[in-house]
């Protein structure tokens, strides 16, 4: 077993200094108070900033606890700065592949629609945002559930409602389907939830590869897939790297 | 075959941005840089013309790169650009005589004030369409010309040109002192007050109202064509459209027949409604304005409305009350609610402008109950925004007697579902988001690219333009009524607030534009 990560521990030290006044302190400070040198205690500090957990004042340039460490059990993300952050890259999407591009978090066990873009052709189409989806049957909700063990823990156990005939009602089944997702960076839903449609998506990330929510496009199976049915490989290369400019904004660089 | 591309360049009041489209109207790439904002003393700002230059002497081959494209690939180039802002230069060295003067700016509020005391001040809304304000750009010309010493002399024997930021860079990608071509587009030379907004000509009397030489300006060309051949940047392309920002948002919403509207939500709001080809007057406080002109054709038309404030009253929920934590959850804590629980915010931070035009007016929370959550003020705060936009959509109507079919909405608050909902709701008319979201950028092009024959025609561009998003209004008729009557009486509540007897109102706040027509 590796040993304890230093930088960690130097990590809650500081949030626990800053916990335990009442005002703000200074870098020099905080690097006095816990033996630390200087630029040691400023880089633990900027990445703290970067992921919330501490504020800085930007006229005294000192340091206190972050909102985001008082809504460490709520969801971090607000669902409409998710939108307002992937607009253009959803268009973008659409535009390039054709079809129409929804994004979706986690919510009570389901797919919450959060945005969607229309099929670029002008037929009519309703928009559906706040609609709810099953995270079984869809591209989206695999997306998700194969990021968050909590999820997975939720579903277990309950029965999987079968929507079509190729809809995964298996749990074994299902959880060999999201060790797929994982493995491969994306999902996809082939005649799952509704006869004739098929969806791509793929994992949008935050702050240390945290999943957010998931971007992807759905549409009638003959234009996303083979006739073996397997997803286009232009269309997944569009959906991952929609996904990927996405969590670029929210500062999940890596993926 | 190789692919080729149109550029746009939009050179804007924050950044300067180049934008390659392909064929079918998608982004291929995009490169920026913002320039610095300069306040030399209150209600002045200002730009350097040769940081703007040099700004687009960068993005212009970043976005050339990005794309993996040559300056051969690009079929045209067409430039959209902060309207009004001005720049003197020497037509002998290039360079620029003093800072530009920005739109914003508001000095010559004073110099204003004493023209339109002249006998002959009615002259300008009867000839431009646009009311005698400190906004447009020849008030900043003579201002520029009175306040350096010499410049008039200079201005008159030649030796000095003046544009707005369009011309500047026309004449700088076409050679600059070595046989720049010098010219404006009709939507841009129409935002000065000294052109005739039916002949779209300068006009004599209005040179002379301002006392303005004619040896300074611009020739008005039409707002697609080619005006001459760059040769510096990208050396050899064709330099094919220009248009002021908001027309060119009109143009690539695709607002090409009579009552097509679109607004661009930031900030501020502008509305911009196609009236056709014949300039209609405004009775309600809109600017009447050249929308377009493509080569030969008639010139089209709009009737404009502007609204101060909308997305910076989300900014100031964010930023002086600390209610959320970034704009977009404004969203979030308006759904936490039913609805706006009687309070209603009129935003008239500096006065309200179309359609009311009182600059004494100053905003106001009315309708506070202890019920009054901080959910209810969110509510009220996204829907004066579809209020104000409610108002100068009636206002449009009243002037032209066109109905919108369906409004065409662009910018960052069209992200935000239950404004662009309400809106539909309170204008009972579908609201449309286009899937590019670069509407002036695109507009650019668009005219580049039909002066050159890269598209057809208005039918092509019109098949590019695709919705991303509709809103469709579901608003009893009944309580869409009673709202707009609590909304009219906030208003109300909103007036004679500043009192002349008691200090003067501080800068820019909205001027009445008078009549016009």
């Amino acid at each position: 077993m590796p040993g304890p990560v230093q930088s960690i521990e130097r990590a809650a030290a500081i949030l626990r200094l800053l916990a335990a006044g009442t005002g703000r302190l200074g870098v020099g400070e905080i690097a006095a108070s816990l033996g630390l040198a200087r630029g040691t205690a400023h880089g633990i500090l900027r990445t703290l900033e970067r992921v919330g957990f501490v504020e800085q004042d930007r006229d005294s340039g000192k340091y206190q606890l972050g909102a985001a460490l008082l809504h460490l059990g709520s969801s971090y993300l607000d669902v409409n700065e998710l939108r307002s952050r992937a607009l253009n890259w959803a268009d973008a999407l659409a535009a390039r592949s054709g079809e129409a591009v929804r994004i979706g978090t986690l919510l009570e066990g389901r797919v919450l629609v959060v945005h969607h873009v229309f099929r670029p052709d002008d037929t009519l189409q309703t928009l559906d945002v706040g609609a709810l989806l099953p995270l079984h049957a869809t591209a989206l909700g695999k997306a998700l559930l194969a990021h968050d063990a909590n999820a997975v823990a939720a579903v277990r156990g309950t029965e999987l409602e079968t929507f079509c005939r190729r809809t995964v009602t298996d749990h074994r089944e299902l959880s060999r389907a999201l060790a797929r997702v994982r493995e491969n960076g994306w999902a996809a839903e082939v005649e799952e939830l509704s006869i004739g449609e098929a969806a791509i998506a793929a994992p949008i990330r935050g702050h240390g590869g945290l999943v957010v929510g998931a971007i992807g496009i759905s549409g009638a199976v003959e234009r996303l897939c083979d006739a073996r049915r397997v997803p286009d490989a232009r269309l997944v290369g569009y959906v991952r790297d929609a996904a990927r400019a996405v969590s670029r904004e929210f500062g999940g660089s890596r993926w | 075959m190789t692919e080729r591309y149109v550029m746009s360049i939009d050179q804007g009041t924050t950044s300067t941005r180049c934008i390659l489209f392909d064929h079918s109207g998608r982004l291929v790439s995009v490169a920026q840089r913002e320039h610095r904002q300069y306040f030399p003393r209150p209600g002045w700002v200002e730009h350097d013309p040769m940081e703007i230059w040099r700004n687009l002497e960068r993005v212009a081959p970043q976005a050339l790169a990005q794309a993996g494209a040559s300056p051969e690939q690009i079929a045209a180039v067409g430039i959209a650009n902060q309207r009004e802002t001005t720049v003197l230069w020497d037509r002998i060295t290039g360079a620029p005589i003093g800072r530009a003067l920005v739109w914003q700016d508001t000095r010559t509020e004073g110099l204003v004030e004493e023209l339109s005391r002249a006998p002959d001040a009615s002259l300008v809304p009867d000839r431009t369409g646009l009311p005698l304000a400190a906004y447009f750009s020849a008030p900043r010309i003579r201002w520029m010309l009175d306040a350096t010493p010499g410049l008039r002399g200079r201005a008159e024997r030649g030796e000095v040109l003046v544009g707005t930021m369009e011309s500047w860079l026309i004449w700088n990608l076409t050679g600059g002192p070595d046989g720049g071509v010098h010219v404006t587009d009709a939507t841009n030379a129409g935002r000065t007050l000294l052109m005739d907004v039916r002949s779209l000509t300068w006009d004599d009397e209005l040179l002379a109202f301002f006392d303005v030489p004619r040896a300074i300006l611009p020739e008005i060309r039409s707002s697609a064509e080619v005006y001459g051949t760059a040769r510096r940047v990208f050396p050899g392309t064709r330099i094919a459209a220009a248009l002021g920002d908001q027309q060119a948002a009109l143009f690539g919403q695709t607002c090409f027949s009579a009552g097509e509207t679109k607004c661009t939500y930031g900030t501020g709001a502008f509305l911009l409604m196609n009236t056709g080809t014949t300039p209609v007057g405004s009775g309600h406080g809109l600017l009447t304005t050249v929308g377009y002109k493509i080569g030969d054709d008639p010139a089209v038309y709009a009737l404009e409305g502007s609204i101060a404030v909308t997305g910076a009253l989300v900014q100031w929920v964010r930023d002086g009350l600390g209610l959320i934590g970034s704009a977009p959850e404004i969203e979030t804590l308006a759904r936490s609610v039913e609805d706006n629980g009687g309070c209603y915010v009129v935003p008239a931070f500096s006065g309200l402008f179309a359609p009311h035009w009182r600059g004494e007016a100053r905003g106001v929370v009315v309708g506070l109950t202890s019920y009054i959550t901080k959910g209810h003020l969110a509510r009220a705060v996204l829907e004066a925004t579809g209020w104000q936009t409610r108002e100068v959509v009636d206002a449009m109507y009243r002037d032209s007697g066109l109905g919108i079919g369906e409004l065409k909405v662009d910018g960052g608050m069209t992200a935000d579902n239950l404004l662009m909902q309400f809106v539909a709701d309170v204008l009972n008319v579908p609201v449309a988001r286009p899937m590019v979201a670069e509407t002036v950028s695109l507009g650019a092009a668009y005219a580049a690219g039909l002066a050159v024959g890269y598209w057809a025609d208005l039918e092509g561009l019109r098949r590019n333009w695709h919705r991303a998003a509709r809103w469709v209004p579901s608003m009893d008729p009944h309580r869409r009524g009673a709202e707009y009557r609590n909304w009219r009486s906030a208003v109300e509540r909103s007036l004679n607030w500043i009192r002349s007897d008691v200090a003067p109102p501080d800068h820019g706040v909205a001027a009445p534009p008078g009549r016009l027509r």
